[in-house]
């Protein structure tokens, strides 16, 4: 069976809050995607509207084609993945994954076979009789993936499983999960607030920002070519430049700022007199020595820096209180400047985008 | 007897003021601020801590107690005769619960015997009726309720038992009578002609003992339901579990500490209850307890009557350990 996931014109509502705006999308069966956005954006409710705890106020969620409504968790051919995992600390860890086997009425036997071999599959084939209190952050993680993958769904529902893991564990088990879901082919919705975990596992990512989807992308459409301004601040480092367009055409526009005129891509139709915000990544600028006043030349005096090894990060007097941020490759010469001094970066106006006004992402 | 409590007293007391006699206060002193305790809280605090526990633990439980522990074991004399020749320990209190007295036609003493028996029997399933009717509301309102609602529900259990027991055993004749509340709407229904007699049939009695300790019951399992993780229930439930497979394999397993706790206070204050079955018994059935305040009081056998008081309590501690220990409930548990 086919196990699409289609969101059609789903809004979910509590009360006056609108959890969910109208969203829209379809994932593909068997793809690694995720919905990444700050909490409170609405990313978990999407995913209970999916698992079944509960139905969209309007819209529908269709899994293989088969509209959702009214069939609860239980009647689904999802499994969910909780933040805490929710593993039963009083059973042991075959009985943990055998428990979705046991509500099925599956023999003890062959529930002690189908455990022992996702056991085997998780490496953890040893700890079967242990109970799960016994076990370490990383082990019940991925006893928490064995126990949801035993009941053998077409989607695998995963709401921010490594975010009580410590930094290193949790670069292991991002690894370790994009295999796990090569290995087993299913479709696998992962919600994070953790963009590299969604750039680095995903085929595709929506971001989402106050219950509405920004933006849907491969990693690297949404990093190199962000849709909307909370998308372009969210995603990655960004430094924002505000003013109003003055010329635009279907490719570039130029906006004036307390820097001089500055061109970007114009990827979102602006026009003249539009309000705008330009945001160039630090590793786009550059040192340069042509004039203030050409194209896309900054010129600011640097108020900090930071040594970062093979880099040195450097902030410039920015249009407000933020400084402008860029990323100075650290190959030896003595071009890099000290703190005081004037300096001039450029940067190459196909690496900038120009986005209408919008809100960005609290830093 | 007295000289029981006199030699208990004075061992005490000697204990106490054993290093003072031996001029060693100063030793004594120093020991006693050396211990963590005394450290932590102070002379005067822990003096007071000590002395508090000390005397309730020993003037209010344990010599009472054992005061009557002997008791059971005398024979019932005439006051003259206290502290005479013929005041010696006897079995007999025991024994005649047992076998009746000497001569009797019967073997056993089945007149009270059934009596024991039903009175256990009869508290277990009081016990039962409670934890059927708690569960599913402690359940409520530790998971499902959300915050007033909870407190809404806490009120409406709590306030009702403002009203004394005397008067809430009397309320539940009216409404249990063969001309009761219950009676005049069925009669009014037409279900019966004449009214029921919910009291003979002992429903009365059910009734208000099982509604007398839903409080005894209901918080024990609110609190162990409470402290269950609720994804646990939804993880449950996503991964294809029906209801009643979520409270038999994660609720319970979970609760069993509370349903533990609760039950043994339900039951043991069953078993011990006086005024309800006293108001609320048929004619014909007769709680153990009642047997126990004849002997008090009517016949005024107070060695024989604290005899079946202490048989009453320890069978229902033994009971109680058994199904702790069929349940695998350790005793610790049940403190939590």
């Amino acid at each position: 069976m086919s196990a699409d996931v289609e969101l059609d014109h789903v809004t979910i509502r509590f009360g006056d809050f609108t959890a969910v705006d109208d969203a829209n999308l379809r994932i593909e069966d068997g793809e690694f995607f995720s919905f990444l956005g700050p909490s409170g954006c609405g990313k978990t409710t999407i995913l209970r509207a999916v698992s079944g705890f509960m139905d969209p106020t309007e819209g529908e969620v269709r899994i293989g084609g088969r509209n959702m409504r009214g069939i609860g968790p239980n009647r689904r051919p999802t499994a969910l993945i909780f933040q805490n995992l929710a593993l039963f600390p009083l059973m042991t860890v075959a009985d943990n994954i055998a428990f979705g086997l046991e509500v099925r009425g599956v023999s003890k036997f062959e529930r002690r076979k189908r455990a022992d071999e996702l056991l085997a599959l998780i490496a953890l084939s040893d700890q079967a009789d242990k109970l799960v209190t016994a076990l370490s952050g990383g082990q019940r993680q991925r006893v928490a993936i064995a126990r949801a993958l035993a009941v053998e769904p077409d989607v695998l529902l995963l709401d921010e499983p490594l975010s009580a893991l410590d930094l290193k564990l949790r670069q292991h088990m991002r690894t370790e999960l994009r295999t796990i879901q090569q290995r087993v082919g299913i479709t696998f919705i992962y919600i994070t607030h953790d963009q590299g975990e969604a750039l680095t596992m995903s085929d595709r990512i929506a971001v989402m920002s106050q219950g509405i989807i920004q933006q849907v992308g491969n990693g690297s459409e949404i990093y190199n070519n962000p849709a909307t301004a909370f998308v372009a601040s969210f995603v990655g480092e960004n430094n924002p430049f505000h003013g109003h367009v003055s010329k635009a055409d279907d490719q570039h526009a130029v906006m004036d700022t307390k820097f001089g005129p500055l061109r970007g891509r114009n990827s979102q139709g602006l026009r003249a007199g539009d309000r705008a915000i330009l945001f160039v990544r630090p590793e786009s600028l550059s040192l340069t020595n042509g004039a203030a006043g050409d194209g896309n030349v900054i010129e600011s005096p640097v108020v900090n820096e930071e040594f970062e090894g093979h880099f040195v990060k450097i902030y410039l007097a920015g249009e407000g209180p933020k400084p402008i941020g860029l990323s100075v490759t650290n190959d030896g010469a003595d071009s890099i400047p000290n703190v005081g001094d004037t300096i001039r970066v450029a940067f190459d106006p196909e690496r900038a985008n120009m986005l209408p006004m919008g809100e960005l992402a609290d830093e | 007897m007295s000289d029981f409590i006199v030699l208990f007293l004075a061992v005490l007391l000697a204990l106490l003021v054993k290093p003072l006699v031996e001029k060693r206060a100063e030793a004594f002193a120093a020991a006693v601020t050396g211990i963590t305790f005394v450290q932590r809280n102070g002379v005067m605090l822990s003096a007071y801590l000590i002395l508090a526990v000390l005397g309730w633990a020993v003037f209010m439980i344990i010599l009472p107690q054992l005061y009557m522990v002997d008791f059971s074991f005398r024979h019932n004399l005439p006051f003259d005769q206290v502290g005479g020749p013929n005041d010696t320990h006897t079995f007999d209190n025991y024994r005649y619960l047992l076998f009746g007295r000497e001569g009797d036609e019967e073997m056993f003493n089945w007149l009270h015997l059934k009596v024991f028996f039903k009175t256990i029997l009869a508290s277990a399933c009081v016990t039962l009726f409670d934890l059927a009717i708690c569960y599913p509301i402690a359940y409520y309102m530790a998971q499902v309720a959300r915050g007033g609602k909870a407190r809404l529900l806490v009120l409406c259990l709590i306030i009702p038992f403002w009203v004394n027991e005397i008067l809430r055993a009397f309320a539940f004749r009216i409404l249990f009578g063969t001309s009761g509340v219950i009676n005049s709407v069925l009669m009014g229904l037409g279900f019966t002609d004449q009214g029921v007699d919910f009291l003979r049939a002992d429903v009365g009695l059910y009734a208000g003992l099982t509604y007398a300790y839903i409080l005894l019951m209901i918080f024990p399992l609110y609190n162990a339901i409470e402290s269950l993780d609720h994804n646990q229930v939804e993880a449950a439930r996503d991964l294809g579990s029906p209801w009643w497979r979520i409270h038999f394999r994660v609720v319970m397993p979970h609760a069993k500490p509370g349903i533990a706790s609760g039950c043994t206070m339900v039951f043991m204050l069953s078993a011990g209850a006086l005024a309800a079955p006293q108001i609320l018994g048929g004619p014909s059935s007769l709680w153990f307890t009642q047997v126990i305040y004849q002997w008090f009081f009517t016949g005024l056998n107070w060695p024989q009557g604290s005899a079946y008081a202490f048989v009453l309590l320890a069978t229902c501690i033994v009971f109680v350990m058994t199904i702790m220990r069929v349940f695998n409930v350790r005793f610790g548990e049940i403190a939590k």
